[in-house]
Order: C-alpha cells, then structure tokens, then sequence
C-alpha cells in the first residue's frame, strides 16, 4: 500500500522532470545570423502576440471573475472585458457586437453553424451545399447530418481551387437551406469569392456561412458587403490564444437564428451555453483590435516576404509546382510541390525550419492531401508538396534561410531519387507499368 | 515523428547512392513501388558470375526517410552476400535494424521487395543471356 501513495507524487515528478528536460527545441544561430529553429507553419497556428498576452493577464488572477455574475463587481469586471472584446471582434468584420457569439474554437463555430442552421430551418428544407477542399470540421460535420437525412453536395473545385459559381447556382435548389464555403483555405491558401457567393445565396433566401478561421485578421472581411450571414473566426490563428474562437451570427437583413448545440445556462443568448472563457476572449478581442490597426500593412509585408520565397526557390529549381491560384491566395500562404522529391523526407532535411507537408507519410491517415487531389494535382506532386506558412513574426533574413535550405535539400534528395533519373533520361513516368507493392 | 538515430544517419549519409550500368549482363535492376503511393525504390545490384557473390549494390529512393533509410541498408546487407543468402534477407530484420515504427513496415517491405526484383531481374538476364534462350524469349 505504501508503494501506492509514493508513485502518485514519484509520478508528478517524472513529468516535471520531462517538462524541464526536453525544452521544445535547442535553439542555434544560423550563419546569416536568424534563430534556428524558425516557425514557417503559421496556418497550423500562430505565436501570440506580446501585446495579446499583456491584455490578457490580469483576466487569470484579479480579475478572475465570472462574466454571468450579476450582482458583484468581480462578475462585472469579467463582463467588461468580454463585451470588449466583442465589439473588437465586431469592428474588425463589419458586424454589431450582439451578432458575436464566443466559442471554443473554429470547430465548435462551423458545428454550431452548419448544425444549428440545419436544426433550425429543417422545415424549410434539407439541403446543403459545400466544396470537397473544406476543412474537416465542415465536411465531418455535413457528413453527420446526411446520417440524420440531410442531403449534401460537395461541389468540385476547379484546377485552381476556387469553386465554380455557375456551377453552384446549378446545385441549388428550393429545398437548399444553407450553403458553407470557406473563405481561404487552410493548406492552399486559396480565398473563394466570398463576395459573389453570398450575392447568389442573398437572391435565393439560402443562408450562406463561411468558415473564415484562416481569412480573418489577413485579408478584409467585411460580412456585410459580403453579404455573410453566420461566420466561424479562431482566436489562434490571429497570434491570439488557442481554445477561443467565435461565431457571427446575423441578426437583421434577415435576421439568421441558430439552434445550440450545448444546452446549458442560457450564456450567449442561449446559443452557446458555457461559463465564457473570460482570459481567451480578451485576447481574441486585443487580436482583432491589433488586426483592425495593422492588417493592411501587415499583409502586404507577407505577401513581400511570400514572393521573396517563391522568387528564391523557383529561380534555382525545376519542376517545382505552385498548388492552387496565385491571384487568389492567402499573403502569407505558399504551398508548392516539388516533383520528385517525397515531402516527408524533404521536410526530415530541412528539420530547422517547421512546415507542413501534404505527404501521405505526414498524415494520420497515410492518404495524401485531400485539397491537392480535389486541385487534380496528381498523387505523386501531393506527396511532393510543402505548405509554407508566413506569418507576423517571420523575417526577410529567415526567409532566405528557408529558401538556400529547401532549395539544398531538394538538389539533395533528387540526386537520390529514381524519377529524377528517368525523368532526366526522358523516361515518361506515367507511361511506367509500377510494380505495385 | 521521431527517427532513430540509425534512420537518421542512413538519411543523412546514405550509402552506395547512384546506378550501375542496368545493360550489363552482370546487372539486376530492382524497381519497385508507385509514385502515387508515394514511394519508388531502384536497388541495383552487380553480381560475379563465377562465385554468384553480390560485388557492388547501388540504390535511389524517392520516399520517407525510412524509405531511404531501408534501401541504404539493404544495399549494406547485400554486399558481400551470394544471391541466394541475398534472398534471405527479411523485412523484419530491417525493421528492428533501423527501429521503424508500425506506420513505416511498408517501408522495410518494399526493400525487401527491391532485393528481390533486382535478383530476379539479374537471373532472368542469366537465362535470356544464353544465345539460345534469347531467341526463345524474342519470339
């Protein structure tokens, strides 16, 4: 019995001991001087910024109360601080605070949405209509509700990645009562036509919600010019917190209701019931205020630094492929495949720099990215692919440190690579008979 | 994904990179895998027709850096070998050379794979070489 009380507290200090002994990466210097190693994966999530964490703070200890609290001022000053950050999440895509409902993310956001459209207006119809590149909290969520009924197109892209409006006004029909498309994509960076496709939807009384996670706080939103009437915003991916996200939510012209999907005490005018994570909104609220002041400068930095690296890779290597439009991208988003060369064993080179890769080796799934294959891009170029994601924090000096890495590894790794060879003999590679394994 | 540290320096400084001449008689090329399944190994291998001893294995990889990591040491275990202690060579053995995790046994598959079909290619060349046997095999 002894032994048992000794290994709870033996137990606690082994983890202590892994925390200080593995630090999350030995940090170097690189000769041209930047710190290795460098975060280039910023649609994955982002650091935050200094400026969020200061805002945030004093919502863990002082000022530690409880938002629905009534009759104290620890409960008012807890309201406060998230009735800012509401009207800041407001002001920066053109919506009135009340239209904001606080979540835990972007998932829990497109599973209200989708879902609590569905519940709501599942009298008026039942059909609803996305893209096959949509981030799995829609598509998962969608697949969900076919299971309870509900009918479901997922529009193709085309060869760029944007859908087809002709085509989405063929696929909707008297029964559609709500179409999801997202704003950018998370592994392209390819932004739809937001725009055009909330026209469309406005014409025929379909409500329209888009997935904005990776477009908020980079490129303007505007949801009433865009004519959005439910939209999904994650705290994260603006060098915010993690764990915090929000919900728009129309409420005039027309006004858009949503059933919950977490029934509890009635916080967020009963559409998400929960206490409010109080420290996370204010920083998603000082995320959008900071994004409101400096996004139009910011993102033309990015798209400066993003060019810089494409320039600096594609001047020294062939066969290196962009995956997805170029005009209608993302600032910080480069996603390029590099044939011949697998993107795990590509990123296994370039161990310094933490980027993503649409290799099926790189994925729980062991299948290649599903955006890549939607875009056509063959199997063999989405194994090739890497996902470079610019962000705040990168600098010029980092950037051409990827670039004379990436571009090294790549020569490397094609010297070692059997389609290369037969490629350079003039070997047609797709005319090969492969001897499956 | 952490690598052991022998996947690591077999990534880092593979051995016997390159090709033989895939023509000569003494030559059996391997090519095995897919591009779309996002691996293709060449093991090539140069085999004494006296002694039947594998004298010279050469290989390229396009692959995960377990993928590469295999078919380097597969060209290091097949050297020195006759042809038919070559065949011996288990993927499993691979495995717990480089420590592979579950996700990556395919990769030792495939190596053991490439031995094979380079073996095979090279003693269908001993058939087809005979004069005889090559007018055959034209027909």
């Amino acid at each position: 019995m002894s032994t048992d009380v000794k290994s709870i507290p033996q137990g606690e200090d082994k983890l202590q001991q892994r925390k200080s002994e593995r630090p999350i990466f030995e940090q170097t210097i690189s000769p041209n001087g930047v710190k290795l190693p460098i975060y280039m994966d910023n649609h994955a999530t982002t650091p935050m910024d200094p400026r969020v964490l200061e805002e945030m703070l004093p919502y863990f200890m002082e000022k530690f109360g409880n938002a629905a609290s009534r009759n104290h001022s620890f409960g008012w000053v807890g309201e406060e601080g998230v009735e800012t950050a509401r009207e800041r999440v407001a002001r920066l895509i053109g919506a009135t605070s009340k239209e904001i409902i606080f979540t835990s993310g972007a998932t829990e956001s497109d599973n209200l949405a989708i879902k609590g459209v569905a519940e709501m207006y599942k009298e008026k119809g039942n059909h609803i209509i996305t893209a096959v590149t949509e981030h799995k909290a829609v598509l998962d969520t969608c697949k969900r509700l076919e299971k309870y009924g509900y009918r479901v197109t997922y529009m193709a892209v085309q060869k760029d990645g944007l859908i087809d409006l002709e085509e989405l006004k063929r696929v909707m029909d008297d029964k559609t009562i709500l179409v999801t498309i997202m704003a950018a994509n998370n592994e392209i960076g390819v932004v739809q036509p937001i725009a055009e496709i909330g026209k469309l939807c406005r014409e025929r009384g379909v409500i329209f919600h888009s997935d904005a996670t990776q477009a908020v706080g980079k490129i303007p939103i505007d949801v009433n010019k865009m004519n959005i009437d439910v939209m999904s915003i994650s705290a994260h991916k603006m060098y915010g917190p993690k764990g915090v996200g929000a919900l728009y939510v129309r409420r005039k012209n027309p006004r858009v209701q949503i059933s919950a999907i977490i029934d509890g005490g009635g916080h967020e005018r009963g559409m998400r019931s929960g206490t409010l994570n109080v420290p996370g909104i204010v920083g998603l609220g000082k995320a959008c205020a900071i994004a409101s002041e400096e996004m139009a400068k910011e993102s033309c930095k990015m798209a400066g630094l993003r060019n810089r690296l494409r320039d600096k890779i594609m001047s020294r290597l062939d066969e290196v492929y962009i995956n997805g439009s170029w005009e209608h991208r993302l600032p910080g988003n480069l996603n390029i495949s590099f044939a011949y060369v697998e993107g795990e064993s590509l990123l296994m080179g370039i161990n310094d720099i933490a980027v993503s890769s649409g290799s099926a080796c790189t994925s729980a799934t062991l299948e290649p990215s599903y955006v890549l294959k939607a875009l056509g891009t063959g199997d063999d170029l989405a194994h090739s692919s890497i996902r470079f994601g610019i962000g705040r924090f990168n600098t010029e000096a980092e950037v051409d440190y990827v670039a004379d890495r990436v571009v090294e590894t790549v020569s490397r790794l094609r010297e070692l690579s059997p389609l290369y060879e037969m490629a350079k003999e003039g070997v047609d590679l797709k005319s090969v008979k492969w001897a499956a394994e | 994904m952490a690598y052991s540290d022998k996947v690591l320096d077999h990534y880092s400084n593979p051995r016997n990179v390159g090709s033989l001449d895939k023509s000569s008689p003494e030559v059996g090329t391997g090519l095995v895998g897919a591009p779309e399944c996002g691996d293709v190994m060449k093991l090539q291998i140069k085999v004494n027709p006296q002694t039947n001893i594998i004298e010279d294995a050469k290989f390229k990889t396009f692959g995960c850096g377990s993928a590469i990591a295999s078919s380097s040491l597969a060209t290091e275990w097949v050297k020195g070998k006759t042809v038919d202690e070559a065949l011996q060579i288990k993927n499993t053995e691979i495995v717990k050379e480089l420590s592979l995790p579950p996700v990556k046994i395919h990769c030792s598959v495939l190596a053991e794979d490439a031995i094979r079909a380079a073996i095979q290619d090279w003693k269908k060349k001993q058939e087809t070489g005979k004069p005889v046997a090559a007018a055959v095999a034209v027909q």
